[in-house]
């Protein structure tokens, strides 16, 4: 393998300020959507009293576990001692900061008390799993900025494995943390499974890896650098199989539910009758997010293809929106079984009269700031490979792979 | 004559005098020994732990004495549907304390009706997850959520299995000084605290009960009507399975 050499992004300016603007116009129509939701308060949103965690913790669940996935790559050349991925760290790491800190914004401006952040960072019930969460997020942030010194200061570089390992060990640990948010949920049905930690781990591997995927390629293409077919086939195999395992998580999940009659009520409202809930699992999650993009990325020609790995990586990310939308909001929607043997005929609170499903109908604002933190995400990414040496100057098939041609 | 002059100057100002320390010192001995003398001033112990038995086979079809009582009480009435809400959405986001649930048994067809709210557990999930701990247990069997920790996550609502909580979705104009509320913060039911604290008897709910149906009182007091009735006859936990150890117990379903 040659000397791999790191250049600032140089798109010419006026495409990259233009870019940024873009960007910076979207983030200030989420702001205003935020200081509209917090100066009224959360009666301009969809959420309620039933559905209390709607959009916009789809959006920040989502890129919280995209994150640590985006992680994964800088881990492949580091921990497992992967060359070829090795020149792939720096991006690596920097998306995983980025929409970390975009997703827990989005959550922060979503509290009912935004300016109570400092309760949060000051005040701690250890037996919450979010208090533990606050710890590892930070925890994170710190750890992926010191792997990044190892990466780019050549004096630091004799810990590069050993903060590698680190963070790897740590974002496994995080993403446990963020499925257990709702894996310790015992009172709902289509939480309370220990399964869904490592559901969460293996989904952050496909949606981090489909982020890293399309703005490597953008960035690249951007500005004419050589992105090699031997690297990008080896990442969208990767993609291909942490999909195929994502699929096989959700058959044991379901299989799991079917298995208990207790459970057949909730499974039947996933999967059968549950209005947009059980099409967003069918069409969003299972059919676009999972058996399309598989077999693009394993079809012989599309999945050789540029536009191929582009549509597959889109995809998956639409697919990992919808699954967050199944089980964060499809698990609220679902009646609670107050009254298991019963069934509730009348209700001065709804609870889901008949079994009928509990309301939520998004709202504008809701999405606007989930999409602020997406556009969040992207700007500092941007600026950042800007500023700073982010970015291989060339990743073609001669330079990443020592036995090439 | 200047002699008796100055006697009565003196004594007028020995007099004020007087006057006024009494009147600066006194206020403050009051206060101080009224707020001595409410419960209020002394620590909360365990040695009470205050619950609700409901008898559905009272309950009545169709009232809902306690659902307002509770409202007034708290000041939960004092809240309008802001401007430019449609009723459903207000429906669904306004703060409801306790409500009415009209159940069928699905082997029996067995029709109950009753009152269903915070059910005061001796194990919350509501406080097990809330990661500042404003939503606490106090030693009285009270659960009940800490205003000035609570950031409105609503991590609390997501696990309680009695979806009790109500999360204040608008701004708040108007509340009582003894309960206090604001927007963007979680609140449920508190067996009517306020009372607790200065030494007033019952609930709400259960005053305005005129069927009987709900009975307040100290689970710890073997002397209590509420033990006495949970001894005489059967009585269920809701959610039983989970094991929580409620303080509101229900007959008849």
């Amino acid at each position: 393998m040659k000397k791999i050499y790191y250049r600032e992004w140089g798109i010419e300016s006026p495409r990259y300020w233009g870019l940024l603007a873009v960007l910076t116009v979207i983030l200030a129509v989420a702001g205003f959507a935020v200081l509209h939701m917090e100066h009224e308060g959360h009666w301009v949103t969809g959420m309620n009293n039933e559905v209390v965690w709607g959009v916009p913790h789809v959006f920040a669940i989502f890129l919280i576990v995209a994150a640590s996935g985006a992680l994964n790559v800088a881990a492949l050349g580091s921990v497992f001692g992967k060359h070829i991925y090795k020149s792939l760290g720096r991006l690596s790491g920097l998306l995983a900061m980025t929409l970390l800190l975009s997703g827990l914004l989005i959550l922060v401006l979503d509290l009912g008390q935004p300016s109570r952040l400092i309760v949060a960072m000051t005040t701690y019930n250890f037996k919450s799993i979010f208090a533990w969460n606050i710890y590892l997020y930070v925890g994170f942030l710190v750890i992926v900025a010191a792997y990044l010194f190892t990466m780019m200061e050549r004096k630091a570089q004799r810990f590069y494995k050993g903060v590698g390992l680190l963070a790897f060990v740590w974002r496994l640990i995080l993403t446990t943390g963020t499925g257990s948010i709702f894996g310790f949920i015992v009172a709902r049905p289509g939480y309370d499974a220990a399964m869904l930690a490592p559901m969460f781990i293996i989904m952050s591997f496909a949606y981090g890896l489909a982020i890293y995927l399309l703005v490597l390629m953008f960035t690249f293409d951007a500005e004419g650098r050589a992105l090699g077919d031997k690297l990008l086939g080896r990442l969208k195999s990767l993609l291909g199989i942490f999909v195929s395992a994502i699929f096989y998580f959700v058959l044991v999940y379901h299989l799991t539910n079917l298995y208990g009659t207790e459970n057949h009520e909730y499974e039947a409202f996933i999967l059968l009758n549950g209005g947009i809930y059980t099409t967003l699992f069918w069409v969003g999650w299972v059919l676009l997010g999972m058996l399309v993009p598989m077999a693009i990325l394993f079809h012989p020609a599309l999945g050789n293809s540029r536009g191929g790995i582009i549509a597959a990586s889109l995809l998956v990310i639409l697919g990992g929106l919808a699954a967050m939308y199944v089980i964060v909001i499809g698990g609220q929607a679902f009646p609670m079984p107050i009254f298991p043997d019963k069934i509730i005929l009348e209700s001065g609170f709804q609870d889901g009269i008949g079994g009928a499903a509990l309301y939520y109908s998004p709202s504008l604002p809701e999405f606007l700031l989930g999409i602020g933190g997406v556009a969040l995400a992207l700007g500092v990414t941007l600026v950042a490979v800007r500023m700073l040496k982010f970015l291989p100057a060339s990743l073609a098939d001669e330079v990443v792979d020592p036995h090439h041609g | 004559m200047s002699e008796k002059i100055d006697q009565n100057r003196r004594e007028f100002v020995s007099v004020a005098g007087k006057a006024a320390a009494a009147s600066v010192v006194a206020p403050g001995v009051l206060l101080h020994s009224i707020a001595h003398a409410e419960p209020r001033a002394e620590p909360v112990t365990d040695a009470v732990r205050y619950g609700l038995l409901i008898d559905t086979t009272k309950c009545a079809d169709g009232c809902s004495d306690c659902v307002s009582a509770c409202d007034k009480e708290n000041g939960l009435d004092l809240l309008g549907k802001p401007d430019g809400a449609t009723d459903e959405d207000w429906a669904r986001q306004k703060p409801r304390w306790i409500r009415t649930v009209k159940v069928k048994d699905r082997l029996s067809g067995h029709v109950s009706s009753l009152p269903l709210m915070c059910q005061h557990c001796e194990h919350p999930p509501c406080v097990d997850v809330c990661p500042t701990g404003a939503s606490f247990r106090r030693a009285d069997g009270i659960v009940m959520v800490d205003r000035h920790t609570c950031i409105g996550c609503r991590y609390c609502m997501m696990a309680c299995p009695y979806k009790a909580r109500s999360f204040i979705h608008e701004n708040i104009k108007v509340k009582l000084s003894a309960v206090p509320r604001g927007k963007g913060c979680v609140e449920s039911c508190t067996l009517c605290v306020h009372r607790r604290d200065y030494g007033v008897a019952g609930t709400a709910c259960a005053d305005a009960c005129e069927h009987g149906a709900i009975l307040f009182g100290d689970l710890n007091d073997p002397n209590s009507d509420i033990t006495k009735a949970l001894q005489e006859r059967n009585h269920t936990q809701l959610r039983a399975d989970l094991k929580l150890n409620t303080g509101v117990r229900y007959r008849g379903i």
